[in-house]
């Protein structure tokens, strides 16, 4: 097992002028589950081609622990690639369907014995090694071709996107199993989506990153509580953080009628009149009468116990889009007029300019 | 069926409507299924006869079948052999309102075959060997295109025979992606360690079921496509330097690209400044110099080899009828075509002629003389060889017009939902003993 580490690593591609990844600087640890996440065309999957040496790295450096493989080719950098589209056979046994590739690899026969006994007792297979697959479950047959990989005990592994292709139940619980086989394992895993829950309920570290430059990286919580930027908090969490520009008043910013009090040093660092703030869906408190900004509802989406309330509010001049969420059983209609304002310590304010966050965390709970 | 069912096809074949989408394609009436694919792949894969061709019609999800059918297009406007797409259809509903799979359909390519139906009862090393020979073929062109398969295999080619040889043929591009700028060293290595692990895993599939030739070494055999692809990637992209006097040494790189079945379209050469080394290199290289030039002087659509060797055939007759004179290689052309060719195919039983293709049968009749003639000691015509031919080889062959064998036969990690996959309760399945001593 071994750290991974990219240095200042860069990938431009022949015939355009803006690199694909620009100088990535990221340590992943040892035993980690790092996500990369973002929208198409960020860079994401690319990043993880340069580690796996599928991608030319054409400025800075990549290692895997100490070494650097920068120039290695990617079968001698003791990766995995997992669930390449992994076929099982079905003349072999489900032992020597994990086990035939370390053959090939000249593993040794009580070697191969033991390190497929053990990947098997992991996932739950042991039962099963003298069975043909025809005979096992589907999620039973999953777990063989990830034992395929494991018997093969990689430095890293590495996934890219590898529920895209499954459907929505079977995505759900694949995802619990890689999350939880991976902590057992304890192999450092770099893992690509695009899907931000995806990689909010596996990742130990999130990187997100956005036409090739990262714009954060740290843990789930971290990203939900302490966006960096409007980009940041935009991407992660679901439904997403109400955006808006807000007017500043003394000592805090405006909501409608109201002012919410923000930090004396943010409000010198905005540089300005206006800023961007933003508060997640569940920080935003709905009254139908009193202070506040003005919002007319649109529709309510009732979820059982919550719901959410999808409106719009003018706000300097413009027309905004706001999400709340409100109780399930007791909430405004459609067509009402409700009025809004954030927890006070759950406001996030950025540069109206350049997105950037202005001030420290948002109180947690 | 459905009000809102979508057909996604560039040549519409209305005979694509009578089909039954309203129903799972596993149950499907046997009188619209040509052969039920056995075994278990990754999707459902079944085969429809449609307006005089056969197709493949396969159930997956509605991203993955159109990514496909463009993957293929596109492979197949830059003239990469695979099979044919057809149409992608999306919004079907049974006659309750349940909604069904998507669909991919594509052509099935005549005459080309799984190699699982390329052995009778086991695989023998001299096919083993052509199989991968032909797979490293189809990957150099694949990667000269640009385009990494991600998922090489025996199971996502088909093979059409070739004049003794094989010619591969792209089934699956699921996992395939284009790339423009062209592939970098570790994607060319990274498709080469896919195809040899498959392969590893298919033969020693095949021998745990009894089916391979106890000289076949799986391993050394897959460890074939490494060397064959590098051999011939590095003679159609590498430098070679000599010096400015040895220039004739460009018509040989040229002459030897044609022997393997290559035209270049771009030649790099450099000179380096006061040096009087010359470097050339080809740029763009183009598959099919036979086939082309059969095709463009008889008309005949062949395979690489066979091209060649009907070629070779049309040069010894142009010698014969005309020693010593320069006489116009078309009008030639025409006459080995109108006096040699078409006679031979002609006197084909019409009950025999779906067991090979036209030029394959050529092909082995020229190969049939050949070995009565050394039995004989003695001239055989090509008349006398035919009868002898047709009675004691062709007769004696299965059609191979339509051989429908499942796609692959390897099970695949499920994708959709496991609820729906069978299980298949066989305590018969468990191998005798314990799993180590096999392993």
């Amino acid at each position: 097992m071994a750290s991974v580490k990219y240095d200042k690593a860069t990938r431009l591609y022949p015939g355009s002028t803006v690199p694909a990844v620009d100088a990535l600087d990221l340590d992943i640890a040892d035993g980690e589950f790092l996500v990369l996440v973002g929208p198409s065309g960020c860079g994401k999957s690319t990043s993880l081609r340069m580690l796996a040496g599928l991608e030319e790295v054409n400025a800075g450096d990549i290692f895997i622990g100490d070494r650097n493989v920068t120039d290695i080719p990617p079968k001698d950098r003791d990766i995995a690639m997992v669930f390449q589209n992994y076929a099982l056979y079905p003349h072999m046994s489900v032992a020597e369907n994990m086990g035939f590739a370390l053959k090939i690899a000249g593993v040794n026969k009580d070697e191969r014995a033991t390190r497929v006994l053990e990947a098997a007792k992991l996932l739950d297979l042991e039962p099963y090694l003298d069975r043909k697959p025809k005979a096992l479950s589907g999620g039973q047959r999953q777990r063989v071709a990830m034992g395929r990989a494991i018997v093969r005990q990689p430095q890293v592994f590495l996934m890219d996107e590898p529920l895209s292709n499954l459907d929505a139940k079977l995505r759900v619980q694949t995802r619990t199993q890689i999350a939880s086989l991976q902590r057992r394992l304890g192999v450092t895993t770099v893992y690509v989506t695009h899907d931000q829950t995806e990689a909010l309920t596996m990742g130990d570290r999130i990187c997100v990153l956005k036409d090739g430059i990262l714009q954060q990286v740290g843990t789930p919580r971290e990203l939900y509580e302490t966006p960096n930027n409007v980009f940041v908090a935009g991407f992660i969490g679901s439904p997403a953080m109400n955006l808006f520009p807000a007017e500043l008043a003394d000592g805090g910013v405006k909501f409608g009628t109201a002012v919410t009090p923000v930090e004396r040093s943010v409000i010198d660092a905005a540089g300005g009149k206006v800023v961007t703030v933003g508060v997640r869906p569940e920080d935003l408190i709905v009254s139908t009468s009193g202070n506040g900004l003005p919002v007319e509802v649109d529709i309510v989406e009732e979820l059982g116990a919550d719901g959410y309330l999808y409106g719009h509010a003018d706000v300097v001049g413009q027309r905004v889009d706001i999400v709340a969420r409100v109780d399930g059983r007791v909430h405004p209609h459609s067509g009402e007029t409700v009025f809004i304002t954030p927890e006070p310590k759950h406001v996030h304010v950025f540069n109206a300019e350049s997105g950037e966050r202005l001030n420290s965390a948002v109180a947690i709970g | 069926m459905s009000a809102s069912l979508n057909i996604t096809s560039a040549v519409v074949d209305p005979a694509l409507l009578d089909l039954p989408w309203n129903l799972p394609l596993d149950s499907w009436p046997d009188d619209a299924i040509v052969t039920l694919p056995k075994g278990i792949s990754r999707h459902l894969v079944r085969f429809v006869h449609l307006s005089g061709y056969v197709v493949a019609i396969k159930e997956t999800t509605e991203e993955m079948a159109r990514r496909e059918y463009d993957m293929l297009r596109t492979l197949q406007r830059l003239d990469a052999p695979c099979v044919e797409p057809v149409a992608v259809i999306t919004g079907r509903a049974s006659d309750d309102g349940a909604e069904l799979m998507p669909v991919l359909v594509t052509r099935h390519l005549r005459f080309s075959l799984p190699y699982r139906a390329l052995y009778s009862q086991t695989l023998r090393p001299s096919t083993a060997t052509r199989l991968v020979d032909a797979l490293a073929v189809l990957l150099v062109r694949l990667h000269l295109a640009g385009f990494f398969w991600g998922d090489v295999s025996l199971s996502n080619t088909l093979f059409r025979r070739d004049a003794g040889a094989f010619a591969a043929y792209l089934v699956d591009a699921e996992t395939g992606q284009l790339y423009e700028g062209g592939l970098s060293n570790g994607q060319r290595e990274n498709d080469l360690e896919i195809a040899r692990v498959n392969i590893a895993g298919e033969l020693l599939d095949l021998e745990a079921g009894g089916r391979l030739d106890e000289n076949i070494d799986a391993i050394d055999v897959s460890n074939g496509i490494v060397e064959a692809y590098r051999s011939l990637w590095s003679e159609l992209t590498g430098w070679e330097a000599f010096d400015q006097t040895e220039r004739w040494r460009i018509t040989q790189r040229v002459e030897r690209l044609n022997d393997l079945g290559f035209d270049i379209e771009e030649l790099a050469i450099t000179t380096a400044g006061d040096s009087t080394q010359v470097r050339i290199k080809p740029k763009v290289v183009d598959a099919g110099h036979h086939s082309r030039r059969l095709l463009r002087l008889t008309g005949i659509d062949a395979g690489e080899n066979q091209a060649r060797r009907l070629l070779n055939d049309l040069d010894s007759y142009a010698a014969a009828s005309y020693p010593g004179s320069d006489v116009d290689e078309e009008q030639v052309a025409h006459e080995w075509l109108s006096r040699v060719f078409e006679p031979v195919i002609r006197a084909i039983p019409r009950e025999l002629r779906g067991k090979l293709e036209e030029p394959e049968v050529f092909h082995q009749l020229l190969e049939h003389r050949w070995y009565l003639s050394q039995n004989e000691s003695r001239a055989i015509s090509l008349a006398e060889a035919l009868s002898s031919y047709i009675d004691s080889v062709l007769r004696h062959r299965r059609d191979e017009a339509t051989v429908i064998a499942p796609v692959t036969e390897s099970i695949g990690v499920p994708t959709l939902d496991t609820a729906a996959m069978p299980v298949i309760d066989d305590a018969d399945s468990d191998a005798p003993g314990s799993w180590r001593d096999k392993i």
